[in-house]
């Protein structure tokens, strides 16, 4: 059935809504193997988006965890500084085709926000940003940079004014103004076309995986890991990879404080099968269906649910999915500046902190690629905080 | 025949929508008798959830206040049986898809029909997944309630054939919520829907003043309200189910005229 992951995904929307997925469907359809749309999307991406993007040896890593040969996967050097754009500037592109003028978005740590903001700017678009109050606060240069950049950004202050909540804005933003306007979805997620074509924009990232490990090492490697929130950089770096069956694939979920606590992200770990913002999948939930109020000091990772297709691969068992506390995604954030003079962000050093543990347990003939999904400029203060530090941007 | 057709039998309808359990279930329980003696057709219950995106400010309020006060689906299901005790209108669950399929679409649609409930309305089911439910509600006898938006266009017939119980004719773009004026051009879409559906149409969203009340129910077969009588339970609390009564009353009395 078209939209579906197994039992996965579907239309779960007010009929307010139908026609403008349709037509989304039906444009993408059109555009998505369209020689004209595929020149113009390369050209954004590559000269400027800055792709392809680096797939670099961490020699250091390697030798000081002893075990597999690992290959960071460098989205974070990507402009606006996380795979987000990949997304952003497919769907703008698409939504500027089928003559739409403004974008709307949510963002939970701002990293969509402001790269949907950037995609505005340079095509010319209108653009609403909706972002929970509570990491408007702890995300402030964020909102200043999607201001900067020409967006408008609505502070959501509804339920816990966290991710989830900036969706459910966004969508009651889209029912009230569909004509002009396109809902520039950031993850996997939601209604049937948005987890296909976030997936299929983001699909680069394993796409070029693929040939600079060939390039390099001549092989596959033998497990790919990213983490997973909504999941868009994790079904980017796994999706060319699905067929390969030697090729492990890992998400690292965020556990916050722990999978036995209440304040916890980790939707496989913890979750269980539901209907919320548009589609089936797993969902952190109370025994009356109430979604859960969830936690992790990444806010990007800050949602209760994931997207359909990972909870596909996790019920086919094609990929296997690890929850990385607080703790150990800091450590690992800090391990990696120190290592490698790279400072990932906070939801990427969840996919780091697994490395940690697996690295060491395989063969030094092994090759791990770890997608470093976005830059960790942002997260500096909310770490050093962390540590006790207390520093202003 | 579906017992929700005995709403529309004695002229035009006025729905009225509350929350359960906001503030309590005490309250909720007087308002939906209020409403009753005042005349009220069919009334259509709230089950709170956490997140209600097709919900503008005012109901996602009460939807809060009725889970901090402790409303659960069991909870509702007692707050029915209890006002089945002597409440003959029909009546029918306004939720969302989580709650259904949390409890087990089985178990929900069968205390459905055994608490006396005769149908429900889940904005976030259209009919391209409506089987996801459909089979147990009609196993049960409970409708399945579809709604009606101002950018169905194409898709009004094939949604209004397949129509049971009553059809919900959702006034205009957005969310629910107190509107200045509806524009849609809604004589046209009731057209379209009764060349189509076997069962009556009613219209909400945006709807709090008797004349508005009036009009929607001239153009269709009745009028739904729910934001004006949340609002007016949110400001009265406990002592609302009075002033919901004198609110219902000149709401039905602008539907009959």
């Amino acid at each position: 059935m078209a939209g579906r992951f197994g039992i996965h995904g579907g239309q779960y929307i007010p009929e307010t809504l139908m026609n403008a997925v349709i037509e989304l469907e039906e444009a993408y359809n059109r555009f998505k193997d369209d020689p004209e749309f595929n020149r113009e999307l390369t050209y954004l991406f590559n000269e400027y988006a800055g792709r392809p993007s680096r797939l670099y040896y961490a020699e250091k890593m390697t030798r000081d965890l002893g075990g597999a040969k690992i290959y960071l996967k460098r989205e974070d050097l990507n402009h606006t500084g996380a795979h987000k754009i990949n997304n952003v500037l497919g769907q703008a592109l698409l939504a500027k085709k089928m003559g739409k003028t403004r974008l709307i978005a949510e963002t939970g740590a701002g990293q969509h926000g402001v790269a949907t903001a950037t995609a505005a700017a340079l095509l010319g678009m209108e653009c609403v940003v909706f972002m929970g109050e509570e990491d408007t606060k702890r995300q402030a240069l964020n909102v200043y940079r999607m201001k900067l950049l020409g967006s408008d950004v609505v502070p959501v202050t509804t339920g816990t004014a966290t991710l989830k909540d900036a969706v459910s804005e966004a969508m009651r933003e889209w029912t009230s103004r569909i004509a002009d306007t396109h809902y520039c979805l950031g993850s996997v997620m939601g209604p049937h076309p948005f987890p296909t074509i976030v997936r299929d924009f983001q699909a680069v990232i394993s796409r070029e995986i693929k040939e600079q490990l060939l390039e390099k090492e001549g092989r596959l490697p033998d497990a790919v890991l990213a983490c997973v929130g909504g999941g868009s950089n994790a079904i980017g770096s796994f999706y060319h990879f699905i067929g390969d069956p030697s090729v492990e694939l890992i998400g690292c979920e965020a556990a916050g404080r722990g999978v036995d606590t209440l304040e916890t992200a980790a939707t496989i770990a913890t979750g269980k099968l539901g209907i919320f913002h548009g589609m089936k999948s797993y969902f952190c939930q109370d025994e009356f269906g109430q979604i859960a109020p969830v936690y992790s000091i990444s806010a990007g990772l800050d949602y209760p649910g994931i997207g359909p297709e990972h909870a596909w691969l996790h019920d086919t068992g094609r990929a296997k999915y690890v929850a990385i506390t607080d703790d150990e995604a800091v450590e690992a954030f800090e391990y990696l500046a120190r290592t490698e003079g790279i400072i990932p962000a906070i939801e990427s050093a969840h996919a780091v902190a697994y490395a940690r543990k697996l690295a060491p347990t395989m063969d030094k003939s092994k090759i791990i690629v770890i997608t470093i999904s976005g830059r960790g400029d942002k997260d500096c203060a909310a770490i050093a905080r962390y540590r006790g530090q207390e520093i202003y941007e | 025949m579906s017992n929700i057709a005995k709403a529309f039998e004695k002229g035009k309808a006025f729905i009225p929508f509350l929350t359960c359990g906001d503030p309590d279930m005490e309250t909720t329980a007087a308002c939906v008798r209020e409403c009753v003696k005042n005349g009220a057709s069919l009334i259509e219950l709230g089950i709170p959830f956490s997140d209600p995106t097709a919900e503008g400010p005012v109901i996602q309020g009460a939807n809060l206040r009725a889970l901090k006060g402790g409303a659960t689906t069991d909870k509702v299901f007692d707050l029915v049986r209890e006002l089945r005790r002597d409440v003959e209108v029909p009546m029918v669950f306004m939720t969302y898809s989580n709650v259904v399929f949390s409890y087990g679409a089985e178990r929900f649609i069968s205390a459905c029909r055994d608490t006396g409930i005769d149908g429900i309305i889940l904005p976030d089911l259209p009919y391209e997944e409506k089987g996801e439910f459909s089979p147990v509600c009609e196993k049960y006898g409970v409708d399945l309630i579809s709604l009606i938006a101002p950018t169905s266009e194409n898709r009004i017939s094939m949604i209004a054939r397949e129509a049971q119980g009553f059809i919900y004719l959702v006034s205009s773009l957005g969310v629910t919520g107190v509107r200045q004026k509806i524009t849609t051009d809604l004589a046209s879409i009731v057209k379209v829907i009764r060349e189509s559906a076997s069962v009556p149409c009613a219209i909400g969203f945006g709807i709090s003043t008797p004349e508005q009340a009036h009009s929607m129910a001239s153009l269709s077969d009745g009028a739904i309200v729910g934001s004006a009588i949340v609002k007016i339970i949110a400001k009265y609390g406990p002592e609302a189910p009075k002033y919901v009564g004198e609110y219902v009353k000149s709401m039905v009395e602008a539907v009959k005229r």
